[in-house]
């Protein structure tokens, strides 16, 4: 029970309008978990809800990771409990160097102690530099990388690659990717793929968004789960995953009743 | 007899600012500053104080209008009472009563990297320094008093008569012709510096100084002069601050900057008068042909803050780098003018002013971009960014465009919005709080700003600065 995340029965909505209409799943570390689904069935509404977006509403349901009631907590928490997501779309954050904002993360998610002076609180610069260049370079990303404000004017491919940077820099117990692998070229595919791979183990459980099936063949995921609606409908193995690569939704759609948003 | 007048304060009461008052100090000046003091003074006695929104340049001071618009009124400028306020008197050019002690003044540490160190607190220079550097290529710095002195002819040509002067003719409209303020200045001015600069003379480290008010009810009046002649390269970096965090002041300053046919003169102005400070200032720079000018103008502090500031172009090629960084709480009012006037062809301008606003407190910007008729090829650039931090906080920003000659090209934009609640999010999602999150949101906001300082040293007095407002 240590360190497995279970969703409970959970409904989020967003600006009054429900969105995530009871869905339960639980993801213990070592496994990974595909969640797939057509545009605009929730997927990202429910990695925004569980990291604790203020802008999507927790209705009923709950998210137990840790053995803590997550909900009640601030993002900030969230993630020093151990959770993280891969944003589909990562925000830009001009003047402010990836290097600088990720030693505070970092800092801020190992550090349990979070009172005294702040400078105490920060890993050491060389410290932090060298695992953060050995990080870079098993990515693929170049040393400049780090001097770069954070997402600004970086293209798709290399916010994806920040993002799996920031993953193997914090440690997580529990990943949420969101979609990571769009806006990939192959090679970069394959690179995060391989990284991805390479993080999970006996201490990493892995959700992974995904509409294509490359990526998960580099990270086979144990679990397949698809989202329809608001609900996880068919959960199964990998025989899901190409099931949907050949047909695509409209069987899934016809059989439990769901019409195609507009 | 200067000195026992300063010791002797109960000869000083109410109305200061009095002719009696002129008559004082004419015995330490020159006959003509004192003809000039006496100009200033009739002036400021004739114009009446802004007063009325109807004023549009001092509109933004004396009241301005939020969004919430009847119940968040303010009147500004109608708190202020000027006769309240004590000028100086000057020291005559006479040692200093009180000595710096090595380790500077509490809170202004010295950098022991400056080729020259001023420091004046409450109008009276405490210490001054040159380097054999300075001395050896012929710099002249000194406290404006001892430079009336020693350097009567260069006051006479320079001091409120090319730059900042009782009348302004600047073609943009945005600051005041008669300005109230300035005729004070005039006046009553004590304290401040000269710096000159002498032909093809490059001085290799910043000269740095450091005007203080530290006594309650204490009127700064001090005025900057700074003349790079033609070929000089040098750079000055001036502190504006109270040394308590409650003794109220009145400021009234002046900044007259003339760099010469191809100097290269950076100034750079921290303002850390603390929030009960009325704060005013005029700053005009003229630049000759093919000269550079790198101006920093940082504003933390003050109660009320009205200041113009003006790049005039004079001279075929010149440039003018100007960036200004701000950071409001509490009930602060920043009004700031702003204006690049081009008149000569192939002059380049480029403005870039950050914002940042805590808590209740309200900042104007307006600016203006004036091409003359003579000016083609100009290339000239502005740009306002706000930051709010609080729902009560309130910026308005007006960028202006004037052109009267082809071949320009001119850019500027405005813009104000509220913290990114996505940025927040992302931050926090990956542990930061949110404090620490909004902290580094308003240090990347004022990145590009501080980016362009050319010296290491600023930039980091500038961080510091921008943490301590974070609180
Ligand atoms: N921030 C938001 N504001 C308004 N509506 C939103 C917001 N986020 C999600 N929605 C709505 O919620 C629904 C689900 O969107 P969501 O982004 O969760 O879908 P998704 O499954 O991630 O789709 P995609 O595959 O395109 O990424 C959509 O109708 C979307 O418009
Ligand atoms: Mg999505």
């Amino acid at each position: 029970m240590s360190n497995e995340l279970t969703i409970k029965d959970l409904h989020i909505s967003v600006q009054q309008k429900p969105i995530i209409k009871g869905l339960s799943l639980t993801v213990q570390p070592g496994e990974v978990h595909a969640l797939m689904g057509p545009n605009g069935s929730g997927k990202s509404s429910l990695a925004n809800g569980l990291m604790g977006h203020p802008l999507y509403e927790i209705d009923a349901g709950e998210v137990i990771f840790d053995g803590v009631d997550v909900l009640e907590l601030e993002p900030n928490e969230r993630a020093k409990l151990g959770l993280f997501l891969a944003f589909q779309y990562p925000t830009a954050i001009p003047g402010v160097s990836l290097a600088n904002f990720l030693r505070l993360a970092v800092s801020a998610v190992r550090g349990k102690e979070t009172n005294g002076d702040e400078k105490d609180r920060l890993i050491p610069m060389r410290e932090f530099r060298r695992e953060l260049r050995e990080k870079m370079q098993q990515l693929g990303v170049d040393d400049s990388f780090a001097r770069r404000y954070l997402n600004d004017g970086f293209s798709g491919g290399e916010k994806k690659r920040a993002e799996i940077l920031q993953l193997a820099m914090l440690e997580p117990k529990i990943a949420i990717l969101d979609e990571t692998d769009s806006g990939l070229d192959i090679d970069a595919v394959r690179i995060v793929g391989d990284s991805v791979s390479r993080l999970v183990g006996p201490n990493l459980g892995v959700l992974i968004i995904t509409h294509y099936p490359r990526l998960l063949e580099y990270i086979r995921p144990q679990f397949i789960h698809i989202l329809l609606d608001g609900r996880i409908v068919e959960s199964g193995g990998w025989e899901l995953a190409e099931m949907l690569e050949a047909e695509g939704y409209d069987p899934i759609r016809e059989k439990h009743g769901v019409k195609e948003e507009e | 007899m200067a000195d026992s007048y300063y010791k002797d304060k109960t000869k000083l009461q109410k109305g200061h600012f009095s002719k009696e008052f002129l008559q004082k100090i004419a015995a330490t000046e020159p006959q003509w500053m004192h003809e000039k003091r006496l100009e200033a003074y009739a002036l400021y006695e004739s114009l009446p104080m802004p007063h009325t929104t109807e004023d549009d340049i001092w509109r933004r001071t004396v009241d301005m209008r939020t969004q919430d618009y009847w119940r968040r009124t303010r009147r500004f400028l109608r708190a202020l009472d000027v006769e309240k306020y004590r000028p100086s008197l000057p020291t005559n050019g006479e040692p200093s009563a009180v000595d710096v002690p090595e380790t500077g003044l509490p809170g202004l540490p010295y950098a022991e990297e400056a080729s020259g160190v001023l420091v004046q607190v409450d109008g009276q220079r405490q210490h001054i320094s040159n380097s054999e550097e300075l001395k050896k290529k012929g710099v002249y710095f000194a406290d404006l008093h001892t430079a009336l002195q020693e350097q009567p002819e260069l006051l006479r040509d320079y001091f409120m008569n090319k730059a900042v002067t009782l009348e302004t003719t600047l073609k943009s409209g945005n600051i005041a012709q008669h300005n109230k303020f300035d005729a004070l200045h005039g006046a009553f001015w004590q304290g401040g510096y000269l710096l000159y600069v002498p032909k093809g003379v490059s001085v290799e480290l910043p000269l740095r100084v450091y005007i203080n008010m530290s006594e309650a009810d204490q009127a700064d009046l001090s005025h900057t002069l700074i003349i790079a002649e033609e070929g000089s390269r040098v750079a000055v970096l001036e502190e504006n601050a109270s040394t308590t965090s409650d003794a109220s002041g009145l400021h009234s300053g002046a900044v007259e900057i003339f760099a010469g046919q191809n100097a290269n003169v950076t100034y750079v102005q921290v303002q850390r008068w603390n929030r009960t400070v009325w704060n005013f200032a005029s700053h005009r720079a003229k630049i000759a042909r093919d000269a550079q000018l790198c101006w920093v103008s940082a504003a933390f502090g003050g109660r009320l803050n009205k200041m113009n500031q003006a790049s005039i172009l004079e001279g075929a090629g010149s440039h003018a780098q100007m960036l200004g960084l701000a950071f409001t709480d509490a009930r602060q009012h920043l009004d700031v003018s702003t204006a690049q006037e081009h008149i000569s062809p192939h002059t380049t301008s480029d403005l870039m002013y950050r914002t940042v606003l805590k808590d209740r407190s309200q900042t104007a910007w307006g600016g203006n971009i004036y091409v003359y008729p003579a000016a083609n090829h100009t290339d000239a650039y502005q740009k306002n960014d706000n930051l709010l931090l609080s729902e009560r906080a309130h910026a308005d920003t007006l960028p202006g465009l004037e052109i009267q000659a082809h071949e320009v090209r001119c850019t500027h934009g405005a813009t104000a919005g509220k913290i990114d609640a996505d940025q927040v999010f992302y931050l926090m999602s990956r542990g930061l709080s949110y404090t620490q999150a909004e902290k580094l949101i308003v240090e990347g906001f004022f990145e590009p700003v501080i980016e362009r300082v050319p010296l290491e040293s600023v930039r980091e007095e500038l961080s510091t600065s921008i943490t301590r407002k974070l609180g």
